[in-house]
């Protein structure tokens, strides 16, 4: 099949992007009993995850991922479980990012963030701040939360029922609905935010003893049915302006999501033709949201075993798996194999309309090196993947453009002294 | 040679920590040393500089909403800061023995999620987390948050007082034994039960599992900010360290003997709870010199505009009319609630405008000041003036006499303020033998002379 003309909203239809997501160990959840990982206790240590991210760097990926959730992981979809055999406890997502920024140069560095229980305020300031820490490499992941473990941390509020089960159900999706229009409000209000501060608005004018000018600082005026935010922030516009809003989505009521608020959505198809499906699908959520002609990435979730042969990875995970006491599945794909059939199935999926790919280490002690120092050096050998960083900011590294603040353009133009 | 020596009375050492300078009124920006407040290169080379020192930590304060003055946006002093929990999070890869205090609100938060973020620090700074806990209940802030202004003014000590002893039982759920992570066995966790907490009270109805295990210092250390009689009695039940606002050695010695005091009727010993209050500094070639330079800060810190602003918050109208190099104005305040500025915690200091603008007005007619040398005159100095040995030793002094336990110096020039007093003072201090030559330890604790908290009793 030859490659399909240019998709103008697709800005990766040159070179591939690639991310990695962290999380516990590795995604397998035996991975933490591997031999390449270190001793469980260093899971919350600084330098297990600046090694992680340095490796990461090294291989010249996009950006990294940070799971997090504000309830002890679990294998139950709706719930907290009683396992003790596998990792349960996680820092903070953002801040595991912004303790590796400084170590770090040019890989963008992108935390969860539960939006059901967090404030959007604070989740903005500190977006902001991970950006101005990292100059420019921040982004963030929304994640709704349906657990009600986890909303009885807060005892805020009471949150739906939802089960593998009832979560297809119409009641199910209208709650589902609900949890996501917060979440695209919440985005909202974070992006206002962040244009707030008109990126002038410090003027330092000595002779009308003025730090700011306050008529480039704005409300935001939001009100929505969950909450109401005034502004501005606290914390000025950040380097790249807004940095990019991610999103996992699986099914209908969250690709609406990723069309309406998103820069990078993720996705899991299992097969080429799945892939071009999800894809048609989010770009008619684009559509629908008015966004037609905005640059969306969607990027491929696939959980990744590699070895120098197939047979190696996939005896690999079934040794895990036997660790485990179960076969390993996973919502996105489960690859296993070469770095070199990795590269074929990317590249093919790629002509399905994904941008790129983030790709979750089942192992990160092995896994993650052949990604980077197997994967990445295929992929180049092919054309298909940069040989060094060309953008000092993760919106230069995804060709996103850096926004201009929706405020500063609603300013009479000023006179310009040439 | 030390006359602050009491003979029979052990000498105490001095602690010393730094607030980086952002928006506080002393923040001088028009400067040309003046740098940005929000960089991160500010921070690292402010923390960088305090770890020179080897200071016990870096201190942030926090605002959650910008300031307003006659319905606009207060311009007149330093606007917007990063956020406290990233900043702090960032300069732990920049330093490796530097406390790092980080002032959240109890009021516009969840214990969880705050538990969370602190632990995670602590973590992550291999145990150079710190809380200074505070309370806000203006619905003004509360303008930027989901629950808005729904708490009431007399709730607040309730509130915070109950935030912490939520966050103490997530901490606390944890034990340092539940971690396992034994790969041979598979055993990750001790038991299912890590971390399980349940907490039913008037502010705080939750339970479940907290997520984060034991940090290397169990829980934060706890600051304490806030000067009310119920400030104080909170701080001697709950807190490890006081920053206070009495940096005169009268004030600073009622204070400390005060909240010294509290501390037995809540089963605890002075030394569990510092007494460390704000002080800002003024550093010349010689004591006259420093007295020259403090004159201009001062002048640098108090514009024309600044003044009037200043006697706005007191007069509770628009003054903007009036001349900074003139005289005060012979109108009385406006009566009823102060609304002129919002968001700024001075503004409740004066209790009887009337009166307050009676008395500078005839302060200003006595001494023939101008509204500008008024507000120079009457608002806040620096603590320590002098030639660095000057400032040693006054320091040293009020230390041995008990007006306090050390101090969190505010430089007025971000970030290169602390520069020169690492440079100058701080040798001097190690000379008279009542400073740190060495970190001695590695967590914040461990600088502070603080105990490890008890861990809950095995399950």
């Amino acid at each position: 099949m030859p490659d399909p003309a240019p998709d103008p909203r697709s800005p990766g239809d040159g070179p591939l992007h690639l991310a990695v997501a962290f999380d516990d160990a590795g995604w397998h959840p035996a991975a933490w009993r591997d031999p390449s990982t270190g001793p469980a206790a260093a899971l919350f240590t600084a330098r297990h995850w600046a090694a992680l991210v340095a490796e990461a760097e090294h291989g010249l990926l996009d950006f990294v991922t940070f799971e997090d959730s504000l309830a002890p992981q679990s294998a139950r979809f709706e719930g907290p479980d009683e396992r003790t055999d596998q990792v349960r406890g996680r820092l903070d997502a953002v801040l595991v990012a912004a303790r590796v920024a400084p170590l770090t140069r040019h890989i963008g560095l992108v935390p969860t963030v539960v939006v059901t229980h967090t404030e959007p305020f604070h989740l903005s300031k500190a977006v902001a701040t991970l950006d101005h820490v990292s100059r420019g490499r921040a982004g963030v992941r929304v994640r709704v939360s349906v657990r009600p473990d986890e909303a009885a941390h807060f005892g805020r509020r009471t949150l739906p029922r939802l089960t593998r089960e009832t979560i297809n159900t119409p009641e199910g999706q209208r709650a589902a609905s609900e949890l996501f229009q917060e979440a695209g409000d919440y985005v909202e209000v974070a992006r206002r935010l962040w244009d707030s501060w008109d990126d002038d608005a410090e003027i330092r004018d000595a002779a009308t003893g003025r730090f700011v000018d306050r008529d480039r600082l704005h409300y935001i005026d939001f009100e929505g049915p969950r909450f109401s935010v005034k502004g501005p922030s606290i914390t000025p516009r950040p380097p790249q302006g807004q940095p990019p809003v991610t999103a996992l989505a699986h099914s209908t009521v969250p690709y609406a999501l990723v069309g309406q608020a998103a820069d990078v959505g993720y996705v899991t198809p299992h097969d080429t033709e799945g892939a071009r499906a999800i894809v048609a699908e989010v770009r008619e959520a684009q559509a629908a949201a008015g966004r037609a002609d905005e640059p969306l990435h969607v990027f491929g979730d696939l959980v990744v075993f590699l070895d120098e042969t197939a047979g190696a990875a996939a005896a690999r995970k079934e040794r895990l798996d036997e660790l485990a006491g179960a076969p390993y599945t996973s919502d996105a794909e489960v690859f296993t194999g070469t770095p070199e059939s990795l590269a074929d199935l990317l590249l093919d999926r790629r002509r399905a309309g994904l941008s790129g790919f983030r790709l979750r280490p089942g192992v990160h002690g092995h896994d993650l090196a052949a990604i980077t120092r197997g994967l990445v050096p295929e992929l180049q050998r092919r054309g298909a993947f940069r040989r060094a960083y060309e953008a000092g900011t993760l919106r230069g590294l995804l060709g996103l453009a850096r926004p201009a603040g929706r405020y500063a353009t609603a300013r009479p133009a000023e006179v310009t002294a040439s | 040679m030390n006359q602050s020596r009491t003979p029979g009375k052990p000498v105490k050492r001095v602690h010393l920590a730094a607030h980086f300078p952002g928006v506080n009124n002393t923040t001088v920006w028009s400067d040309p040393a003046a740098g940005s407040h929000i960089d991160f290169a500010s921070f690292e080379h402010f923390a960088r500089t305090a770890e020179r020192a080897k200071f016990d930590f870096l201190f942030l304060a926090e605002g959650l909403r910008l300031r307003e003055q006659g319905g606009k946006i207060y311009d007149l002093d330093v606007v917007g800061r990063p956020d406290t929990f990233t900043v702090l999070a960032a300069l732990a890869a920049v330093t490796e023995h530097l406390g790092l205090t980080g002032t959240i609100n109890s009021t516009f938060n969840e214990p969880y999620e705050v538990a969370r973020q602190f632990a995670s620090l602590d973590h992550l700074t291999d145990g150079r987390a710190a809380w200074n806990v505070v309370t806000s209940w203006d619905a003004f802030t509360g303008e930027n948050f989901r629950r808005g202004g729904f708490l009431a003014k007399d709730r607040r000590y309730a509130r915070a007082k109950e935030f912490l002893a939520t966050a103490n039982e997530l901490f606390d759920s944890w034990r340092s034994d539940d971690l396992v992570g034994d790969p041979a066995t598979g055993a990750f966790l001790r038991d299912a039960r890590a971390g399980a907490f349940t907490h039913h009270g008037e502010e705080f109805d939750i339970e479940g599992r907290f997520n984060v295990p034991r940090s290397p210092q169990g829980r934060p250390v706890i600051f304490q900010a806030g000067d009310s009689e119920e400030g104080r009695e909170f701080a001697a039940s709950s807190a490890d360290a006081i920053f206070s606002r009495h940096s005169t050695l009268d004030a600073g010695q009622a204070f400390y003997a005060d909240v010294k005091g509290r501390l037995a009727r809540h089963g605890r010993s002075p030394d569990q709870l510092l007494i460390l209050p704000a002080a800002t500094f003024v550093l010349g070639d010689t004591d006259e010199d420093a007295h020259e330079k403090a004159h201009e800060v001062r002048r640098q810190q108090v514009s024309g505009q600044t003044a009037i602003a200043y006697l706005e918050h007191v007069w509770n109208r628009d003054l903007s009319a009036y001349d900074p190099d003139g005289p005060l104005p012979d109108i009385d305040p406006a009566p009823g609630e102060n609304t002129v500025a919002r968001g700024r915690a001075s503004v409740r200091m004066h209790r009887d405008p009337v009166a307050v603008a009676k008395e500078w007005r005839e302060k200003a007619e006595a001494e023939h000041l101008s509204i500008r040398e008024l507000v120079i005159e009457t608002t806040g100095r620096q603590s320590f003036i002098g030639a660095a040995a000057t400032v040693a030793e006054t320091i040293d002094a009020f230390v041995q006499a008990d007006a306090s336990d050390g101090f969190i110096l505010a430089p007025h020039i971000t970030p290169g303020g602390l520069d020169e007093f690492t440079d100058t003072v701080v040798p001097l201090l190690q000379e008279r033998g009542v400073y740190r030559t060495e970190y001695t330890g590695s967590t914040l604790r461990d600088h502070l002379g603080l105990a490890e908290p008890e861990e809950a009793p095995a399950r």
